[in-house]
């Protein structure tokens, strides 16, 4: 077998070649490009783009992505917790499907559901007397964005709760614990891992999103992903590329910072939770 | 009261976890359904017109709602091809001959994930641009041009086989483990069979679930994806609905519940397919 195959990892070369070419050569000419300002290596874009408007709109994504994390993680957990320990089995199924399909709702749809719902001519906004425009504002965002952040991090927790044993709060009875001693010492030191993971992939998804926010609000909430499509799409001086490559770098560093967390506490979530 | 084999499900033994449940679900039901219900309402009714489904019938005779439709499901074709032609083969090799890439493969297939898609579009449209000049006087100008085609952007598909590749890698993944491979392909080779006839006819029927699970989601995440395809200048599906979203607010409404169905449809078309290994 050995003999015979000594040259089978060839099958991997033609996808490592179409990886470094079309992942690989779009990333330098990311980097070259944020280092560049007219035509010499320089850091002036990237120090551009940690001031002024350029500064507000990716304090505002950081912002918005944390709220949407925090919210969804802790709104999920509830919903999730709910239903593991509902005994009903109709209802727990009927969440956790439509978690998988909500979850995966994202981008321009969702943003003519909430229009529709919520916005300035929306049906539910005249019936509840909703001033104008206050779909179009940071906490619309925040709301449209739970839309499929609680789903997601039901899907994250579900089977995390499913896999706290009932003897272990039963253990924790015998040996004289109450249920806040419980949920401290035992069922939350477990849980730990999967809720973090969680509210990271909810800061990931929230914070790269593009297509709700362009449909939704334009312009009018500052954000990153916004402000790099104004300036690739060249509705503003050329030359002006080049920021959008350095806000570009910004965000990957972010993005980057934010999965360095995940990975390894996904890792540890799986220790006990089999 | 103990549970002696730990199959017993954990009951909320007082009656107050329950009403705190019911109103959790409440609450949950009034915040996912009211946005569905006022949506389907809001296509359905003018109160000029009253009650009327004209706008999901004025959906296939709208202007460019047949061509953007027909690229993007040409453009899912083409991504689910190359990207299984790639990371098929890539995998196999992986799992059977050179052990050591794996932690390399896993993370190139995780990368994507953590990239956002706009900081990937700004990437690739600076290198189309720096490419178009660099290679003007030598012949890759002209494939570089072709790729770039309007009618069928080639580019898009390289770019798509990317940002699918983590879910079209996990799926595989997950197929490939429920399988020996090395003692059926051993096993294959030693009486004879070529490789590409261990390919074809000994590892893609064992993983046909896992291959249409990969496919399935690279369809709906091709038919959804607006970033990328918006950016470069193009007009399938997801960014001809905001192009005619301005003008005509009903059909874009009545377009995103056919897609949230759409979603719903494949992936239940994904849980049978891993419902059916499992069965096996």
């Amino acid at each position: 077998m050995n003999r015979s195959g000594s040259k089978g990892w060839l099958g991997a070369l033609p996808l490592l070649a179409f990886f470094a070419l079309v992942f690989g050569v779009p990333a330098i000419a990311l980097v070259a490009g944020a280092f560049t300002a007219d035509g010499r290596p320089s850091l002036a874009n990237l120090s551009q783009s940690l001031q002024g408007g350029y500064l507000v709109a990716m304090l505002g994504s950081v912002k918005l992505s944390a709220v949407v994390a925090l919210l969804g993680a802790v709104l999920g957990t509830f919903l999730a917790y709910a239903v593991v320990t509902s005994r009903l089995t109709f209802l727990r199924e009927a969440v956790l499907t439509a978690s998988g399909v909500l979850a995966n709702f994202g981008g321009v749809p969702l943003a003519f559901f909430w229009i529709a719902t919520l916005g300035n001519s929306g049906v539910v906004s005249g019936l509840v007397g909703l001033p104008s425009g206050s779909l179009y504002t940071f906490w619309g965002l925040v709301v449209t964005y739970l839309y499929f952040s609680i789903p997601l991090m039901v899907l994250v927790m579900a089977p995390a709760l499913d896999g706290l044993r009932p003897q272990w709060r039963e253990a924790a009875a015998n040996n004289g614990a109450t249920a806040w001693h419980y949920w401290r010492f035992v069922a939350l030191p477990v849980l730990t891992p999967s809720m973090l993971g969680g509210v990271v992939l909810l800061f990931g998804s929230a914070f790269s999103a593009y297509a709700t926010a362009n449909a939704m609000v334009g312009t009018v909430v500052p954000l990153v992903t916004l402000k790099i499509a104004s300036a690739l799409t060249g509705d503003v001086l050329i030359g002006y590329e080049n920021i959008a490559l350095a806000l570009s770098l910004d965000m990957v560093v972010v993005a980057g910072l934010v999965m360095a967390i995940y990975l390894p506490l996904q890792k540890r979530s799986s220790r006990w939770l089999h | 009261m103990a549970a002696l084999t730990g199959l017993e499900r954990v009951s909320g033994g007082s009656s107050r976890p329950r009403v705190w449940r019911g109103a959790v679900f409440l609450l949950a039901a009034a915040y996912f359904l009211i946005p569905l219900g006022a949506s389907l309402w809001y296509t359905i009714y003018t109160p000029a017109t009253g009650v009327s489904f004209a706008a999901y019938g004025s959906l296939w005779t709208a202007d460019g709602f047949v061509p953007s439709l027909l690229l993007s499901l040409s453009l899912a074709v083409a991504t689910i091809v190359l990207v299984l032609l790639l990371a098929l083969p890539a995998m196999l090799a992986v799992r059977l001959f050179a052990p050591r890439l794996r932690p390399l493969m896993e993370v190139l297939c995780t990368l994507p994930l953590v990239v956002p898609p706009i900081t990937f579009v700004a990437g690739i449209g600076t290198s189309l641009r720096t490419g178009t000049d660099v290679l003007a006087p030598t012949p890759f100008w002209a494939t570089l041009i072709a790729v770039q085609d309007p009618a069928f952007p080639v580019v898009l598909v390289l770019a798509y086989v990317v940002l699918v590749l983590p879910f079209v890698y996990r799926s595989l993944d997950a197929g490939l483990r429920t399988m020996d491979v090395r003692t059926l392909v051993e096993a294959a080779r030693n009486l004879g069979a070529s490789w590409p006839y261990v390919l074809v006819r000994v590892v893609v029927p064992n993983l046909r679930s896992a291959l249409a699970s990969a496919s399935f989601l690279t369809l709906a995440l091709v038919l959804g994806e607006y970033t990328v395809a918006s950016l470069l200048g193009y007009e399938p599906f997801a960014v001809w609905i905001v192009t005619v979203a301005g003008s005509k607010g009903q059909l874009s409404v009545a377009v995103s519940i056919i897609s949230l169905l759409l979603i719903w449809l494949l992936l239940l078309a994904v849980s049978s397919a891993f419902g059916k290994e499992k069965g096996k």
